[in-house]
């Protein structure tokens, strides 16, 4: 019932703003089109002032809302070098927006059509035209110099000392591989996924994989490098890090990477944003299915100490795949040996 | 002169496509008697297909821009319910709440149908046709069968999209840009079922109608102006839909080669995009594929495909902006020139979609420095439209308050493009609602405000007919302050890191801080959604009871489609076709208000 006054309400609406339109065209003849094109002028003249000052009072307005609902600090130290270029490009545009929109509704405003006034037959003016050649040229060139140069320092080779960490993304689930003690994760392959034991396809002949542990959190620590290893085993999905500015797809078939240094603990973080529940989430930028929007994984930056109690508590997926007796020693064969069977015994 | 040899080809073929009707006709009379189908339905006058174009663009608006407020719905009330939704959508909105399936559907149809069956189709489609013949002095298109042609397969695309709409698992939903593997694998993604194989075919012959189209109106324009319409003499119009049909016959092949890829990967065993897959728990056999190279494919169309949309609105508000300021242009060749700097460009900046696809640094360096290029002509269009209405004498028209609305956003969406261009803030900004805000100002808003720019313009040319001008004054207001006020606020959401195309942000702590502006961009959605629909009553309504034209050239312009009887027939002039003697801009000039092109130069008129 409700919605059907809703509609008839719209419809009257509708009605009301069309009988309106309708005799203002009436009367416009009348009046003669010349009569009611100058008041049309005003009007629609009046309306472009009027909206170029509430809308860079808006504008303003708007910034002054949104500033402190941002995401804060970066806590990357690459994203802070993005920030720096945000800002800088911030300041570039808003100040030609600014200016420019002014110029458009002010002249808008300025021009209308009078009585009187000749329009200023002005075809063209190579001197100005340079002018606005050159200059946008020359700012851009700042841009994409500062731009590029901050691009490739961040996307170079990740420094030696880096940790590694192996980001496997599918439907719907951030799937995070830990390489243990040796530092080093272990080969794997995609026709040996199976879902429960063995989710990225580790191929248990290498013996670097018994180490390796699995978990749903991305845990980094603080101040060190590091290094994502990203994958996907089902569609392209995202690695997006918000807080830390940047982001990779995760693509089936063609691994990527991505290395940066946290500088904020998470307990520092909540400290910071007086949220004492605060995380870091790490979301699926890339639409991947139906699941898309809850493709999230939490973020722990913690110190060196945290990390390695953190590690060690957790199961590898070595000893979750195998089971069986636990007398039996985890000595696998060396890496040389015929993987298919070392599979097979392993099932 | 071959206006004239070709007109004589058409009406033959007329005779031929009228069986028999023509046995006892005339052959000198060019006005013969027309059946309903041959001139409402098969039709091959330009004009005719214009209006079709249009009309049928107008309803997938309606469509597309109905889709959006419905998934609007989901953001901006996650947790209300509306019973309606599921007397339309039946289980896609049990409850009266929208499914996720849906909202992926609805926001992925919303895309396709606005970019290409609106925008494209619809605008340069429409006004393509219209303009082309009208303005460079030409009696129909260089092929008026393939013309016809290119409406008819619009249409067929038109059905097989629609009908995707209706089967079970639903229309394609895994973005307009379709990635595989997602668009793939029907286990990944319900809508990659049948509704996908609809998506592809029907976007598939939809490349044919924009084929068939563009080269017609690039031999048209090359072949068919008028004498003295050399190609400086042509109004900025016919340039900007000339570079737009190069851009479309250039790139949208490589889309179709690789939407026939991606067929082959559904259907045919093939692993072009497809590699290492684990899927709905099993393996799949594939291997060695890229789904990156799908990207690039798709991409090397559409980049372009954004200028395709922009680049006819450009033209349409170049020249309106100079009529209604009885000015000229202000720097014609330099508004060429531009035009076709961004043709040229708009080819080498396709990989800046793909910062963060794992695409080489270095070559996304080369990306970024060729995308901020495109900056320098947009940046001289922009400051050529302001000097146009500098020292000019505006007259409001709906026309030229869309134009000027038209430059107003070009420019705020113009500006984050430098913001996304740059690589190294593209990282952070990729994928989020920054990036919905940027593009729909820019590409929507602005391609939008062109066509209704040129619908205004071009009412009284198409039907004989003004538009209520009161209405489209409430209009173009409502639509400018809305636009601004849906999306301004998004590039914060933007900076913030909210991801696009989420269907609900409750589970995150990172992206829950806007849910009050999301409500409220919602219900200004809903606002300028209605506001549309009195646009389009006031369209249909004028064209049976608007006020009739009294004058051939109201606008008081100089172009060649003013010279034309209010309601000119197929062949457009009913004498000979006038010649040409000047460009299209003497506005002002010498004192005169306007001297049409067809006016010679006088010996004591200053030169320019």
């Amino acid at each position: 019932m409700s919605g059907f006054l809703a509609v008839l309400v719209v419809v009257l609406i509708f009605v009301v703003i069309f009988q309106i339109a309708k005799a203002s065209e009436y009367v416009s003849i009348l009046k003669g089109e010349k009569k009611s094109r100058e008041q049309s002028n005003r009007i629609n003249g009046f309306l472009m002032v009027v909206f170029l000052v509430l809308g860079l009072i808006g504008v303003w307005w708007c910034h002054d809302l949104f500033e402190g609902r941002m995401l804060g600090k970066s806590a990357s130290k690459q994203g802070e070098g993005i920030d720096d270029l945000i800002r800088v490009t911030f300041i570039i545009t808003i100040i030609v927006f600014v200016i420019t929109q002014i110029l458009l509704f002010w002249f808008a405003f300025k021009y209308q059509e009078k009585d009187g006034r000749k329009a200023f037959y002005f075809p063209h003016n190579n001197k100005l035209e340079l002018i606005w050649t050159v200059i946008p040229a020359i700012v851009l060139t700042v841009l994409v110099a500062f731009g590029i140069r901050h691009w490739l320092r961040i996307t170079s080779e990740a420094p030696k000392d880096a940790m590694i960490v192996e980001v496997t993304g599918s439907q719907f689930e951030w799937i995070v591989r830990y390489p243990g003690k040796d530092g080093q994760l272990g080969r794997k392959n995609f026709k040996l996924i199976d879902k429960a034991m063995n989710p990225v396809g580790q191929d248990w002949a290498d013996s670097l994989n018994t180490d390796d542990a699995i978990a749903g959190e991305l845990h980094v620590v603080v101040n060190k490098n590091v290094k994502l290893i990203i994958g996907s085993r089902d569609v392209v999905h995202d690695v997006g890090l918000s807080h830390f500015r940047l982001k990779m797809d995760a693509v089936p078939g063609i691994p990527t990477t991505l290395w940066f240094t946290p500088t904020i603990t998470t307990a520092e973080m909540k400290k910071q944003s007086g949220n004492p529940d605060f995380v870091y989430e790490l979301s699926c930028d890339q639409m991947c299915g139906s699941g898309h929007y809850s493709m999230r994984a939490v973020i722990v930056v913690e110190t060196q100490a945290e990390y390695d109690a953190w590690l060690a508590q957790q199961p590898t997926q070595f000893a979750q795949a195998h089971p069986a007796p636990a007398a039996k020693p985890v000595a696998p064969v060396a890496p040389a040996v015929d993987s298919t069977k070392t599979v097979a015994l392993a099932h | 002169m071959s206006n004239e040899a070709t007109l004589h080809n058409q009406d033959l073929m007329h005779h031929g496509v009228e069986h028999g009707h023509g046995n006892g006709h005339d052959g000198h009379d060019h006005h013969h008697e027309e059946t309903f189908i041959s001139k409402y339905v098969f039709s091959m006058d330009h004009k005719m297909i214009a209006k079709q174009f249009l009309i049928t663009g107008i309803i997938w608006a309606i469509i597309g821009a109905f889709f959006s407020v419905l998934f609007r719905l989901q953001l901006g009330y996650p947790d209300a319910t509306f019973p309606w939704l599921e007397s339309i959508l039946g289980h896609w909105a049990e409850g009266g709440r929208i499914t996720a399936e849906a909202y992926y559907a609805l926001v992925t149809m919303h895309g396709t149908i606005l970019v290409f069956f609106v925008l494209t189709a619809g605008l340069s489609g429409t006004f393509s046709n219209l303009l082309i013949p009208l303005q460079v002095g030409a009696r129909d298109m260089a092929s008026p069968f393939m013309n016809m042609l290119s409406y008819w397969f619009f249409f067929l695309a038109s059905c097989l999209m629609m009908s995707s709409l209706f089967v079970q698992t639903g229309p394609a939903s895994g973005g307009w840009t379709s990635y595989p593997p997602l668009s793939a694998l029907g286990d990944a993604s319900i809508g990659s079922k049948i509704g996908m194989d609809l998506w592809l075919m029907s976007m598939a012959i939809f490349v044919v109608s924009s084929l068939l189209g563009s080269l017609n109106y690039i031999s048209t324009i090359l072949n068919m102006r008028t004498k003295g319409m050399s190609m400086t003499k042509m109004p900025l119009t016919i340039w900007a839909f000339f570079f737009t049909a190069v851009l479309g016959v250039l790139s949208f092949p490589v889309l179709l080669s690789g939407f026939v890829l991606l067929l082959f990967d559904r259907h045919g065993g093939t692993s072009f995009y497809l590699s290492e897959i684990f899927v709905a728990g099993k393996v799949l056999p594939n291997e060695g594929g890229s789904a990156i190279l799908y990207q690039h494919l798709f991409w090397f169309l559409g980049h372009p495909e954004v200028y395709i949309i922009i680049l006819p609105a450009m033209g349409i508000v170049s020249e309106i902006l100079a009529v209604s300021s009885r000015k000229p242009i202000f720097g014609y060749l330099a508004m060429v020139g531009s035009i076709f700097a961004i043709t040229l460009l708009a080819f080498l900046v396709w990989a800046h979609h793909m910062f963060v696809t794992g695409l080489n640094p270095f070559l996304g360096a080369f990306f970024v420095l060729l995308t901020l290029l495109i900056a320098v002509p947009s940046a001289i269009k922009v400051f050529n439209w302001i000097t146009t209405i500098w020292r000019g004498n505006i007259r409001f028209t709906p026309a030229s308050l869309f134009s000027i609305g038209f430059v107003s956003t070009f420019i705020s969406g113009g500006l984050t493009g430098i913001w996304l261009g740059n690589s190294a803030i593209d990282i952070h900004l990729h994928d989020t609602m920054f990036v919905i805000a940027h593009f729909h100002i820019v590409m929507g808003v602005s391609a939008f405000f062109g066509m209704f720019a040129g619908i205004y313009h071009w009412f009284p040319k198409l039907y004989g007919r003004y538009m209520n001008q009161t209405l489209g004054f409430i209009h173009f207001w409502i639509t400018l302050v809305g636009a601004y006020l849906i999306f301004w606020p998004m590039h914060y959401m933007g900076m913030a890191g909210m991801p696009r195309r989420y269907f609900d942000y409750s589970n995150w702590q990172s992206f829950n801080m806007f849910g009050g502006l999301n409500e409220f961009i919602s219900f200004v959605v809903i606002i300028v959604f209605a506001t549309q629909l009195l646009f389009v009553f006031n369209f249909f309504y004028s064209i049976f009871k608007g006020r009739k034209l009294t004058t051939p050239n109201p606008w008081e312009a100089t172009t060649l489609e003013w010279t034309t009887p209010i309601n000119p027939g197929h062949g457009n002039w009913p004498g000979e076709i006038p010649e040409v003697h000047r460009w299209a801009y003497d506005y002002s000039k010498d004192g005169k208000d306007f001297i049409p092109q067809t006016v010679p130069v006088s010996p004591d008129e200053s030169k320019h």
